[in-house]
């Protein structure tokens, strides 16, 4: 299949028939001669490494790399893509010019089309994100769309948007200049080496396991593109790479009858699911169809990459698109049709960085079907993260870490990748939920919790309860209402959030991330006080908001711990925490068997009693007064709830509310929420879900990790000073970066954005990624955004920085917060907003005795 | 319905000389004198100037254009479909059950189906059925063939058993469990007289045969076909006092028919065929395709050994002119049938039989004509020929099918539809460019032909039904085409008989879990 040019040999590695010998040590090895393998290898060599060795089991490019369609484009749908496919398109511009060699370079552009108005609306929020990047883009009629591309047919499509700067390339070329260009720097490059598997000492990398011998090492690469998962399962300690493969289709044409121009923009044309490249005077078009056929599952060799079957039967609805597209291509000949497997990753996002379970074990792998337009920004940002720890920017997102051994298992891998392939070009609207590999984690009142009307989100693979449907709605309407405007459960969470508000609900938060941290000493209030910004060192039953920060300053999680007894503590973070904050926990702990660490997420199921008479409820059932005066907030017991005994019952609500956590021993789940509920029905107890949560959150200005906070973001930047214990002199992680940085003064500010002029019913609603104006010059992004049912208005929050002054950035002072005009950008059209530093004590006036309040007055005083 | 037009309506294709000699309609008429005389028909036509087999294909005349929901409806009219029950949630039969399904060209159809299960024996019976000159040949053989069958299948004390509760006048158990169509019907009238004949056949097995004797499949099959066929012609030369059956024997001796009969017991297949009709088994390979394998020979002219036999039983002088035009005596397609008792009985006794019968007899000329070169009768048998196969674990489902049918799709073709149908794979050819000039539109057209093919498999429930679809609706790219199956389906009755004959099939599917297992113990 020779479509692009052949895979060529390097000549500085293996030009003898006879291979070089394998060296006995290197520092790091990449497994993968691929664009991404190579990519890193490059970036790696760049930033100074040395003894770098790059196996390839075949071929240099002969995978996935060969077969793929040439696009370089920055539409992708998240930020962190788009700054990567950025990088690499520049990246591949100059390549050429640094090395020498042809890479098919090519700057066309491309064209987004939109057949309807909600197409249209997501390519316009495109637009608004990549403005902020300051990428080139513009929203463009249908009639500007054929003075672009001659083919197209522009009958039934009401916008596009042209991105400039996008390219096609040759891969296999660009692979051939990286490794040429690594190979000038020192990097070793051995093709026909299979590497079996990695040896790990201590969870260390030691060594490299090859079918030509071992080769020793202190860091191992996975780029192993679809064998990545099946080298992660070889290696002593398994390592999960959850991706799977899905075969890939696209045809070739001959020229037509007046060749294509190759500066011709490139097509994607996401409704009709193709995109289409000019190519050797035709077309190259692929798509991503409906029902994709995944591969793979069992695992094979690379032979059968070589020998994959074209389908046309399958590509039929594609072709169909096609030609509905571009009809004069009807008369153009048909070269070939290519079927070129891709991997998949079980959230359309790839797989990057350190694994949880091995140091020097990191993965670059699961490009879904982008590995060209990634493979450049992908392989530069794990080339930092190996040398200074974390990549340039936040690449959360992206991290392995954010899975964990349950995305493993084949069949879940198998069934999800058939809804990922699709999704790439299907219209993502707020809020989208996967429909497969459901169900898999669950509380023990799941059941009790649907019956009752629960509508589910996922999670880590577990299922929490986005609202309730109460009795007599239309069920089925309610599903299948997507919109970017005012959504159908608008009233049903509004129900929800009255009901915390002046009488109590229910949300069961079992999701969240428990650990127990023990010792025989002081070891795990040592490590603690190290590791968290915060002070732990607080009565036994305190309950502490701190975040556990980096070298930088910046979040790596933000929980709540609670002193349970004098030598151990109960961490509570973050549900997607779990692999990485445990991960972040084993890495600092000091090689002690006095101090353990354990990971009991399972074994409580979580309720939080939201509302003024969660207190009543609860003294009902345990006999005990709840109330401010007995039971002050950020406090926890043990007590009896019902018949069950041993309960923690903590004062807060992770909303501000007043009310309370109850962690429960799984057994007694069932009992305590019927109990619960039964006494609670005098009060007009109620089932909530997380968007109810989420709007009182929001609306009182509380920041979520890995929505709001990153490792990116101090807590100085949030207002959160006073969660660090700068007035101790305990030296804690990322202690000298918060010092300096309060000194300097923050260059970056969380806010929070009221939308004024907005109108609900009409306008098109926030989500998040929203660029901020103030006085009409960008100045933000929002991160997060939710409808405050209180304020009737809806609420943004996000970062906002001043310009730089003279490359230097500016610090935020609280003129630039509270006089400027501030507006948030939605799908183009900006809405006044104003800017707050602080919540509306309002929110919180039930709870003026509060010790929140006491801290809230304490940091407003500031 | 016009009797009239029924002498021509065969006559592209006709298996016999041209003309029905008797009509026959479905209802059973209840007064034969209903039946007009066919005398004032036309001289027949003769075939020799027809080609041998080929039909006209696509019809250019004007017809209706029919919904899809009138072609669903007139391919389902007739169809049937049997499972085996199941036993305690198993299925211990070695078949799962059969769908069948015809779809006449002649009206009324001169096809018949049947399928029972043997109780007093082990074994299932399926048959079809292909008469000519009239329907009525395949309508007896439908009725009592398979009792022919059983009787010669039970063992002496069984028969004892049978002769000892007719002779105390004790009622009898069932001997067939029957699997029918409501359209599928007996003739009522006729039940005693079968029913005597019946009984003297097995008088003289039991007489025959010793205590714990029986005949194996292939002599009980083999002496069941040429009993039936010898009580035809007996029952034809004997008459009745009534004139309606003495009318009605005449009917079905001068009429003729073939038979493809399949015994299935455990994994033992036993095929007993006499005339073109044909058994083929599917057989699912390693690697998930079918193939076909043929069960039984075609009894005609592309035969050689049948063409050698006739010639061999007759003087060398009439060589020449037994078979004429790839037709028995240049007249009769099949070169064994039931029946046609003008291609076996000495011409005096067919002037003395007709001068005997009825009057409705009289008024047809044609059956006074004696076919020519009519030198040393009999020319034609009903002796099946039998095929024994062992049931393995590869062999899917067996086709039983008129020859109208497999005239229109090759056997391979047939049970690759069938297996297809059946494991709800389609194993279709993949498409492959290779070097050809191929458009982006043209391939275009063709996938969406090719896709509507595959959606139209989940049309039928019946895997027979399906296979009509496709034998009547191919179009020349092999895949079924509505508006070949519209304009196939609406000709106008004297018409259709040019395009196609009457399609018969029994699909039978076996039961994996039990064939290939039970060599230990059977």
């Amino acid at each position: 299949m020779g479509i692009w040019s052949s895979p060529r040999r390097l000549a500085s590695a293996v030009e003898t028939t006879q291979p070089i010998p394998l060296p006995s040590q290197a520092r790091v090895v990449i497994c993968g001669g691929g664009i991404v393998g190579t990519s890193v290898a490059y970036h790696l060599a760049k930033l100074g490494w040395t003894e770098i060795v790059l196996l390839e089991q075949g071929r240099l490019g002969a995978g996935t790399t060969r077969l793929c369609a040439g696009i370089v484009s920055v539409a992708k749908p998240i930020s962190i893509e788009c700054k990567m496919a950025d990088y690499s398109n520049s990246l591949y511009e100059h390549l050429e010019e640094e090395t020498g060699v042809k890479t098919g370079y090519v700057k066309t552009g491309s064209l987004c089309l939109a057949q309807n108005q909600d197409r249209f609306l997501s390519l316009k929020r495109l637009a608004s994100r990549l403005n902020v990047m300051g990428i080139p883009c513009n929203v463009i009629k249908p009639k500007e769309v054929s003075k672009l591309h001659p083919l197209v047919n522009i009958h039934d499509l009401v916008g596009a948007l042209h991105l400039p700067g996008d390219a096609v390339v040759s891969p296999p070329d660009v692979n051939h200049a990286l490794a040429t260009a690594a190979a000038g720097h020192g990097v070793q490059i051995h093709e026909r080496t299979t590497v079996n598997h990695v040896m790990m000492e201590k969870g260390h990398v030691t060594a490299v396991e090859t079918d030509r011998g071992a080769i020793e090492c202190e860091y191992f690469v996975n780029c192993a593109g679809q064998w990545a998962y099946e080298l992660g399962q070889a290696s002593e300690t398994k390592v999960s790479v959850p991706l799977h493969g899905c075969e890939h289709f696209y045809l070739l044409s001959k020229p037509l009858p007046e060749p294509l121009q190759p500066s011709t923009p490139v097509v994607m044309d996401m409704d009709g699911r193709i995109y289409v490249r000019a190519w050797q005077g035709g077309v190259l078009s692929g798509g991503f169809e409906k029902n994709p056929k995944p591969i793979f599952t069992e695992g094979r060799n690379q032979l059968e990459i070589q020998t994959m079957q074209e389908d046309w039967d399958h590509f039929e609805p594609m072709l169909s698109a096609l030609l509905r597209r571009m009809p004069e291509l009807e008369v153009c000949e048909i070269q070939q049709l290519v079927n070129c497997p891709e991997s998949f990753t079980p959230d359309m996002r790839c797989l990057m960085g350190e694994t949880p379970g091995v140091h020097g074990y990191f993965v670059l792998a699961g490009m879904n079907a982008s590995g060209l337009a990634f493979a450049g920004g992908a392989g530069k940002y794990l080339a930092e993260w190996m040398t200074y720890g974390y990549p340039t920017a936040n690449v959360w997102p992206l991290d392995i870490k954010r899975f964990g051994n349950l995305q493993s298992s084949r069949t879940f891998l198998r069934h999800r990748v058939m809804e990922v392939m699709p999704l790439l070009y299907n219209l993502k609207v707020p809020r989208w939920d996967f429909q497969t590999g459901r169900q898999l984690r669950t509380s023990p009142l799941y059941d009790r919790l649907d019956t009752q009307g629960a509508r589910w989100m996922e999670k880590h693979g577990f299922e929490r309860a986005k609202y309730f449907i109460p009795a007599g709605k239309d069920l089925l309407s309610l599903d299948a209402s997507k919109t970017f405007y005012k959504p159908d459960w608008f009233d049903i969470v509004g129900a929800e959030v009255k009901c915390c508000k002046e009488a109590v609900c229910v949300i069961d938060m079992s999701s969240f991330t428990k650990f127990e941290l023990t010792s025989t000493d002081d070891q795990a209030l040592a490590l603690l006080q190290h590791l968290c910004a915060n002070d732990l060192d607080v009565p036994v039953g305190h309950i502490v908001h701190t975040g556990m920060l980096n070298e930088r300053g910046g979040y790596e999680n933000d929980c709540s711990v609670v002193r349970v007894k004098k030598n151990s503590f109960f961490i509570i973070s973050p549900t997607d925490q779990q692999v990485h904050c445990w991960s972040w926990l084993k890495k600092h702990m000091p090689d002690d068997p006095q101090l353990h660490l354990e990971d009991v997420s399972w074994k409580y199921t979580a309720l939080n009693l939201i509302g003024p008479r969660a207190m009543d409820v609860l003294g009902e059932l345990s006999y005990v007064s709840m109330t401010p005066e007995h039971f002050p907030s950020l406090f926890c017991k043990e007590m009896s709830v019902g018949y069950a005994n041993g309960i923690r019952v903590m004062s807060m609500t992770h909303t501000g509310e007043p009310g309370f956590m109850l962690y429960i021993p799984i057994e007694y789940a069932l009992h305590v929420y019927n109990e619960v509920m039964s006494v609670g029905q005098k009060y007009g107890i109620r089932n909530a879900g997380y968007y109810a949560l989420r709007s009182l959150r929001i609306e009182k200005f509380f920041a979520f990790w890995g929505q709001d906070l990153d490792p990116f973001t101090t807590p100085l930047e949030c207002g959160r000073e006073f969660r660090v214990k700068f007035d101790t002199d305990i030296d804690f992680l990322g202690r000298a970066s918060l010092l300096h940085q309060r000194q300097e003064g923050v260059s970056r500010r969380f806010i929070m954005l009221v939308l004024e002029d907005h109108d609900t019913e009409l306008d098109l609603w926030p989500w998040w990624g929203e660029p901020i104006y103030r006085n009409g010059e960008l100045c933000g992004t929002t991160t997060s955004s939710a409808y405050s049912y209180t304020l009737e208005r809806h609420v943004c929050l996000g970062f906002v920085s001043p310009p730089s002054l003279d490359g230097s950035p500016a610090a935020v002072t609280p003129d630039f917060i509270n006089r400027g005009d501030y507006e948030v950008d939605i799908a183009g059209q900006r809405y006044p907003a104003k800017a707050k530093l602080y919540p509306f004590s309002s929110l919180f006036a039930q709870q003026r005795r509060r010790k929140d309040e006491m801290e809230l007055s304490n940091f407003q005083g500031k | 319905m016009p009797v009239t037009s029924q002498l021509f309506r065969g006559f592209p294709l006709a298996k016999l000389w041209g003309s029905s000699l008797f009509p026959c309609q479905r209802q059973l008429p209840c007064c034969p004198t209903s039946h007009r005389p066919t005398s004032s028909q036309p001289h027949p036509i003769w075939p020799t100037a027809m080609p041998v087999r080929g039909y006209r294909r696509s019809p250019d005349l004007h017809s209706y254009n029919l919904t899809p929901p009138q072609v669903n409806s007139i391919l389902k009219a007739n169809e049937y479909s049997f499972k085996v029950p199941e036993f305690d949630g198993k299925n211990v039969s070695s078949v799962m059950g059969f769908d069948s399904n015809q779809l006449p060209a002649n009206a009324p159809i001169e096809d018949r189906r049947s399928a029972a299960t043997c109780l007093q024996t082990r074994g299932m019976l399926l048959g079809v059925f292909d008469g000519h000159a009239g329907c009525a040949c395949a309508q007896a053989l439908s009725e009592r063939l398979f009792y022919y069958v059983a009787m010669s299948l039970m063992p002496h004390e069984t028969l004892c058993e049978l002769e000892a509760a007719v002779e105390a006048g004790r009622p009898l158990s069932p001997i067939l469990q029957w699997h029918k169509h409501p359209n599928d019907y007996f003739t009522r009238e006729a039940q005693t007289m079968y029913f005597n004949s019946l009984r003297t056949y097995w008088q003289e097995l039991i007489d025959l045969s010793s205590p714990g004797e029986s005949l194996g499949p292939r002599e009980a099959l083999l002496s069941a076909f040429k009993r039936l066929d010898s009580d035809l012609s007996l029952e034809a030369q004997v008459g009745d006092a009534n004139s309606f059956l003495h009318y009605w024997v005449l009917r079905v001796a001068f009429s003729g028919a073939t038979a493809c009969v399949a015994h299935i017991d455990g994994s033992d297949l036993y095929v007993a065929n006499t005339g073109d009709g044909r058994a083929v088994l599917g057989v699912q390979e390693e690697d998930g395709s079918f193939s076909a394998h043929t069960l039984s020979n075609d009894h005609n002219a592309q035969n050689e050994n049948e063409v050698a036999r006739i010639q061999g039983e007759h003087p060398p002088s009439e060589k020449k002119t037994v078979v004429r035009q790839d037709r028995l005596l240049g007249l009769l397609m099949p070169f064994r049938a039931f029946g046609d008792v003008k291609f076996k009985w000495s011409i005096d006794l067919q002037r003395g039989v007709l001068e005997s019968g009825p009057d409705q007899l009289h008024d047809n000329e044609h059956t006074k004509f004696i076919p020519p070169n009519y030198h040393t009768p009999p020319y034609l048998t009903a002796e099946p020929e039998i095929t024994h196969h062992r049931l393995r674990p590869q062999d899917r489902f067996l086709v039983l099918g008129t020859d109208g049918l497999w005239e229109t799709l090759h056997r391979q073709e047939v049970v690759r539809i069938v297996g297809e149908y059946l494991t709800g794979v389609h194993q279709r050819q993949p498409l492959t460019v290779g070097g050809y000039h191929v458009t982006l539109g043209q391939m275009q057209g063709l996938l969406a032909e090719r896709k509507a093919r595959a959606s139209l498999a989940f049309q039928d429930q019946n895997a027979a039904t399906h296979l009509i679809r496709h034998a009547v609706g191919n179009n020349e790219f092999g895949a079924v085409d509505h508006e070949t199956l519209s304009k196939m389906l609406s000709l106008p009755e004297e018409l259709a008989r040019m395009y196609r004959d009457d399609i018969t099939i029994i699909i039978t599917q076996f039961n994996p879990h039990v064939v290939g297992h039970q060599g230990t113990w059977t």
